[in-house]
């Protein structure tokens, strides 16, 4: 039986449910049974026409695979957005790879050190195309306050970045509004490689 | 008008600046004469006097005699080896650094610190025939001040990268001064086969393979990183490799002042941060010879015992994924969230919350924290019953963890095990009970001990561990918070409150100088050791009176666990390793540092 959350014994403050549908028109994410919704027009026809482009980047937008690239405190905020709490299967995003050959999707999450600068572009390397990166937290994305005689300031010194997420660490909300950033990227068609 | 006439004009009767007398520790008497007592029994040691723990001078060709002695001597028994690392004194007469050996009697309870001169090029004689902790210990040393040791078998690089130049802790080392590793520099790893595996490579029907695991592996949660020999599936030869999350924490330290260093420490067991945040204000208290109050002692307590809980979590957690069990990482992870939401309420962050500032808290807890902490207190047993009742009378799970990765007891206190590990092999040290802090002592909790040594007796600790924190933390919510600030009362360590800056001078000048020129502690040294998730955290501060710290030394406690796994591992198969890794709770960040 799953946890109830509106127990009162939990101390993380919660927002009131939207009921479903009427969340979604004004932005909002939290859609519980989003799949039951209907689409408007689309119920009494038989076919839709769009460009193979844009479906294409549909689907890669709504399933990102990816790869935990966790090398610091990030890592636990990581694991803390895949977990029961934030949960980022609402999203797509919650079929953690650990191999690169399977990942679409590199999640930096914690300082990258001159030792470990290699090891990293040899993943991003593997990574088969079209491949995102996301610099998850400061150190990723800057070094952060370690300006030092061991650390990459910034992992754009190795590859190619997508997304910055600010914090020290990020709170999940922060990351996976970064991964909804992206996907909308991606279902615009703005990010092509390869 | 009358404000500024009324403030210069009353003379200044608070407490003196801090760094106008030399450090003296309250115990330094005490231990003056514990010191000479150890001199009488031992060979070859020089009595420093003022410290806060035995300390000796010894020379550098004796110093191997001595560390047996003090180890075999019957009324010593120093058997555990805490730490060893370098200080450097670039404007010194005569040897440039210091070697700082630091050992623990089990037998006593005491602990004693040798101090070891070594010139410039100059090399110590190998002690890995008395601890063998001090291999990885030499060989920092040697990485960070270029300390040779003379009859080491492996003494290259451990911490910085193969392409590294210069010694990066000496004073004369600029802290940014990068060099680039490129993969042609990467060193071939060829793990040495354990003695009891070389004889018989003819008899085995396998060729020995060598396969390299991490730093990229899901088991090794991201920068750990094994090379094993393996014979058929069995592995006859393990070596670890670290240093892939080396940030320079005791540089960095060096060039910050002392209040900034705070969130550094945050990151070296980001998984119990408060804790190392206690660790190193009380280190910093210590030395300036003040106390924080005690409202903030308790709230420091209740956080330290709630993160404790957090970090087991988490080493549970993600060590039951590892073998594959799912279920319970997402159903821990739950009062997980209760306990940071708790730690967000005080301090606005959630996982390394930084909250503590040296001479108390930053600000107070909010209103409802002592209801909010019962009712984690009351959430948490369901799900460590449950959890428990996963996994540790399921057939399978047992299965894989009894009688894997085992360490005996002499082997595991050699290497300088403290913490739930050690005490997984039935030996009761908890630096809580031995040398409490925050009042610790005037709680009533038990130090769990299981017996075996095994991923299995490590999972029991763990468990019960946890039920203990949660004893403590009930009775901490039953005496309620004590009345009272939150901050000391003395305007070299703490800033005034900001509407005194705004109104009076003496305050301004105080904010002023706090903020430009940092607290100053007294000339000295000092350690101080609490008890982290993982064992014995220890801060050694150095203080030349200014407002960096000359020297800040974190004694690591998964740096010897760490060491200690091909040990644990040889003879047995690659699962058994992922089972065992995850058990010893290897944090990189504090493993590294």
């Amino acid at each position: 039986m799953p946890l109830n959350t509106d127990k009162s014994d939990s101390i993380i403050p919660r927002k009131s449910g939207v009921a479903p549908g009427e969340g979604a028109e004004k932005g909002l994410i939290t859609l519980p049974g989003e799949a039951d919704r209907e689409v408007d027009g689309l119920s009494d026809t038989s076919f839709v026409t769009t460009k193979l482009d844009q479906v294409v980047n549909w689907a890669r937008g709504n399933s990102l695979w990816p790869l935990p690239f966790g090398t610091a405190c990030c890592a636990i905020e990581f694991m803390s957005m895949v977990s029961s709490h934030y949960d980022i299967s609402r999203f797509g995003a919650e079929v953690v790879r650990f191999s690169p050959r399977q990942a679409d999707l590199l999640i930096v999450a914690g300082t990258i050190v001159d030792k470990q600068a290699p090891v990293l572009k040899k993943i991003y390397d593997q990574m088969p195309e079209p491949k995102y990166v996301i610099a998850m937290g400061a150190c990723a994305t800057s070094g952060g306050f370690y300006r030092a005689y061991h650390v990459v300031q910034g992992i754009d010194e190795i590859i190619p970045v997508d997304m910055w997420v600010p914090g020290c660490p990020p709170t999940p909300d922060g990351l996976m509004y970064s991964i909804l950033k992206l996907k909308e990227k991606i279902e615009r068609g703005e990010i092509r490689r390869g | 008008m009358s404000t500024l006439t009324k403030f210069s004009a009353i003379p200044y009767t608070g407490p003196a600046p801090t760094n106008r007398q030399p450090y003296v520790p309250a115990e330094a008497a005490a231990m003056d004469t514990r010191g000479a007592a150890i001199a009488a029994k031992v060979q070859g040691l020089e009595q420093e006097l003022g410290q806060d723990m035995a300390t000796f001078l010894v020379d550098k060709a004796r110093i191997v005699d001595v560390l047996l002695a003090l180890r075999d001597h019957p009324e010593l028994q120093f058997t555990l080896p805490l730490d060893l690392f370098g200080v450097d004194y670039p404007n010194r007469d005569g040897a440039r650094f210091d070697l700082v050996y630091q050992l623990y009697s089990l037998a006593n309870n005491e602990r004693v610190r040798l101090k070891v001169p070594v010139g410039e090029n100059e090399s110590v004689p190998t002690s890995i025939g008395v601890y063998q902790a001090f291999d990885w210990f030499e060989r920092e040393a040697w990485d960070m001040y270029g300390i040779g040791f003379a009859g080491h078998p492996n003494l290259r690089r451990i911490l910085t990268h193969e392409n590294f130049q210069g010694h990066p802790l000496r004073k004369d080392y600029d802290p940014a001064q990068r060099w680039l590793l490129t993969d042609q520099g990467i060193a071939t790893i060829t793990p040495k086969i354990a003695p009891e595996f070389q004889q018989n490579e003819d008899e085995s029907d396998f060729e020995r393979v060598t396969l390299n695991l991490g730093p990229s592996h899901p088991a090794t949660h991201g920068t750990l990183r094994m090379v094993v020999t393996l014979d058929g599936e069995t592995i006859v030869g393990s070596e670890q490799e670290i240093g892939y999350l080396h940030r320079c924490f005791e540089k960095m330290s060096e060039t910050h002042t002392y209040q900034q260093v705070i969130p550094y420490t945050d990151r070296l067991n980001y998984c119990s941060a408060i804790i190392n945040n206690v660790g190193y204000c009380m280190t910093v208290e210590k030395m300036l010879g003040i106390e924080s109050p005690e409202r903030a002692n308790h709230v420091r307590l209740m956080l330290s015992e709630f993160y404790r809980i957090s970090d087991h979590i988490i080493c549970i957690g993600t060590n039951l994924v590892d073998m594959g069990a799912l279920t319970n990482f997402w159903w821990l992870f739950q009062p997980r969230e209760e306990i940071i939401a708790l730690a967000e309420s005080c301090s606005g962050a959630r996982l390394l919350p930084s909250y503590l500032r040296i001479g108390g808290i930053a600000v107070d807890v909010p209103e409802d924290f002592l209801r909010n902490a019962q009712k984690i207190v009351n959430m948490l047993p369901k799900f460590i019953d449950d959890v428990e009742a996963l996994v540790m009378k399921n057939r399978i799970f047992r299965d894989r963890v009894e009688g894997v990765g085992v360490i005996s007891r002499e082997d595991a206190i050699n290497f300088g095990f403290t913490g739930p590990c050690l005490r997984a092999v039935g030996v009761p040290f908890d630096v809580r009970k031995s040398s409490p802090y925050l009042g610790y002592e005037t709680y009533d909790w038990d130090v769990p001990v299981a017996e075996g040594g095994d991923t299995y007796a490590r999972f029991l600790v763990r468990f019960e561990e946890m039920r203990q924190s949660l004893r403590i933390l009930q009775q901490a919510i039953d005496r309620g918070l004590p009345p009272g600030p939150v901050m000391v009362d003395n305007p070299y360590v703490a800033l005034p409150p900001k509407a005194k800056v705004y109104n009076e001078m003496e305050s301004l000048i105080y904010h002023f100088k706090l903020i430009m020129h940092g607290i100053q502690p007294p000339v000295g040294e000092t350690y101080f050791q609490v008890e982290g998730g993982n064992g014995e955290v220890g801060f050694y501060v150095i203080s030349d009176g200014t407002k960096h710290p000359y020297r800040v030394r974190v004694r690591p406690p998964c740096f010897p666990i760490f060491e200690a796994f091909g040990k644990m591992i040889t003879g047995q198969t690659i699962p058994d390793a992922i089972a065992a890794l995850g058990s010893l709770n290897i944090i990189a960040g504090e493993l590294d540092r």
